[in-house]
């Protein structure tokens, strides 16, 4: 009794005084373990998509929704990321009628931007006021639809070669969404098609 | 001379800090991801600067190889196997249980439909190796790939979304062929999944 007074408080009945504390290192091995697998096998984006939708097939093509010359681009998506294109109406019995030039900002961007004016500088300042939470992202939406349908507006063909990728494809696609290009279709080729880019010195078939 | 004392330093470490932060980005990562979908060829697809995200449940994705190679994917097994059963009956092809239970837990789907019963004969691995190899017949003269869709329409209902996943450098004859399909099938909607890309929309920017 008095021993154990003297060497401190371990009395009889107290018990003895654990030390608390806990090694986590197995635990930190698990979840270190969890966590490389979580990491591997899993995806943090979701994957992001673009809407389209083709024409259909069978339906005859209406003479009247036919765009004004004005208005009327069309691309062709070439080999190497190239891209020609020739505004209005097609003359396919001018030599080099068609102009060449590329995906860059520049480029195909800077074009239809540029014909696009007015949409895209509307539509930036609806974004503008959309981030100041000035208009509802249902607004937005219906001024953007709007806009991007009123007259004047480019209206773009896109007529990807065989020689050309997917690539292209949904660059081109994007851009039409980057300049705000409302009106715009994916077509295939046909004959005239095909005369214009033999005289302008375009290669559209795949070479073996 | 007396000899420098090292001084017996305890090596314990307090893990709880460690635990406490691994806990966090366990958390985070258990809550934020989503699994891989394993897929018979690995695509990379193109960026664009959509942001729509796609539905989780009710896809039919169509995966395209950079090779021009066709492959499906629907979700729900109860599904899967009614549209097999759709196709087998069109095909006359006789389906055991075990093949049709097979087929609803695989992913990706790519065989000719005469070659299935052979495929589905394969141990695991091998159809891994092999379904590389194959892909659905897009061409005028045997397209199945159009009746896939077809049934996968019928058995879904209008609400499914149709997702093409195809590589950047596949040539486009190859999705030409499979717009076409669809296009022949009045599926006229569909998306095209992309990875996100940020670009500045000012007219005079860049």
């Amino acid at each position: 009794m008095m021993q154990g007074d003297t060497e401190g408080k371990r009395r009889k009945g107290e018990g003895k005084k654990f030390d608390t504390r806990v090694d986590f290192t197995p635990m930190v091995d698990m979840i270190m373990l969890l966590l490389t697998f979580f990491m591997l096998a899993t995806t943090l984006s979701k994957p992001q998509t673009m809407e389209i939708a083709m024409p259909a097939k069978d339906t005859p093509k209406d003479k009247g929704d036919v765009a004004k010359e004005s208005d009327a681009v069309t691309i062709y998506l070439g080999a190497d990321n190239k891209i020609y294109y020739f505004l209005g109406i097609p003359e396919p019995e001018t030599p080099n009628f068609l102009k060449e030039t590329d995906f860059s900002a520049t480029g195909l961007r800077k074009l239809l931007m540029d014909k696009n004016i007015r949409v895209v500088t509307q539509v930036n300042e609806l974004k503008d006021q959309k981030t100041r939470l000035q208009i509802s992202q249902e607004e937005y939406d219906q001024k953007v639809k709007e806009l991007k349908g009123s007259p004047n507006t480019p209206v773009v063909v896109i007529k990807p070669l065989d020689n050309s990728n997917y690539d292209n494809l949904v660059s081109a696609l994007d851009e039409m969404l980057i300049a705000s290009v409302g009106k715009y279709a994916i077509a295939d080729l046909d004959a005239n098609d095909e005369k214009m880019l033999i005289n302008s010195n375009v290669q559209f078939n795949v070479v073996d | 001379m007396p000899k420098i004392q090292v001084k017996k330093k305890d090596t314990w470490i307090d893990m709880t800090p460690m635990s406490d932060v691994m806990v966090l980005l366990l958390t985070f990562f258990m809550l934020t991801s989503t699994f891989l979908k394993p897929e018979p060829v690995t695509v990379s697809t193109p960026m664009s600067v959509s942001e729509i995200k796609i539905p989780e449940v009710n896809v039919l994705s169509i995966l395209i190889s950079p090779e021009g190679q066709v492959f499906l994917d629907l979700d729900n097994q109860n599904d899967r196997i009614a549209v097999l059963e759709r196709m087998a009956s069109n095909y006359n092809i006789q389906l055991t249980d075990k093949e049709k239970y097979d087929f609803s837990i695989a992913t990706s789907f790519g065989t000719p439909i005469q070659a299935f019963k052979q495929f589905m004969a394969l141990d695991d691995e091998q159809k891994n190796e092999e379904l590389k190899l194959l892909g659905i017949p897009t061409d005028s003269t045997d397209n199945q790939f159009k009746g896939w869709v077809l049934a996968a329409r019928e058995v879904k209902g209008k609400d499914m979304v149709i997702a093409i996943k195809a590589d950047s450098k596949t040539p486009y004859t190859a999705i030409k062929d499979v717009m076409s399909s669809l296009q022949d099938l009045k599926e006229n909607r569909y998306n095209l999944i992309t990875s996100l890309r940020e670009v500045s929309t000012t007219p005079t920017g860049d």
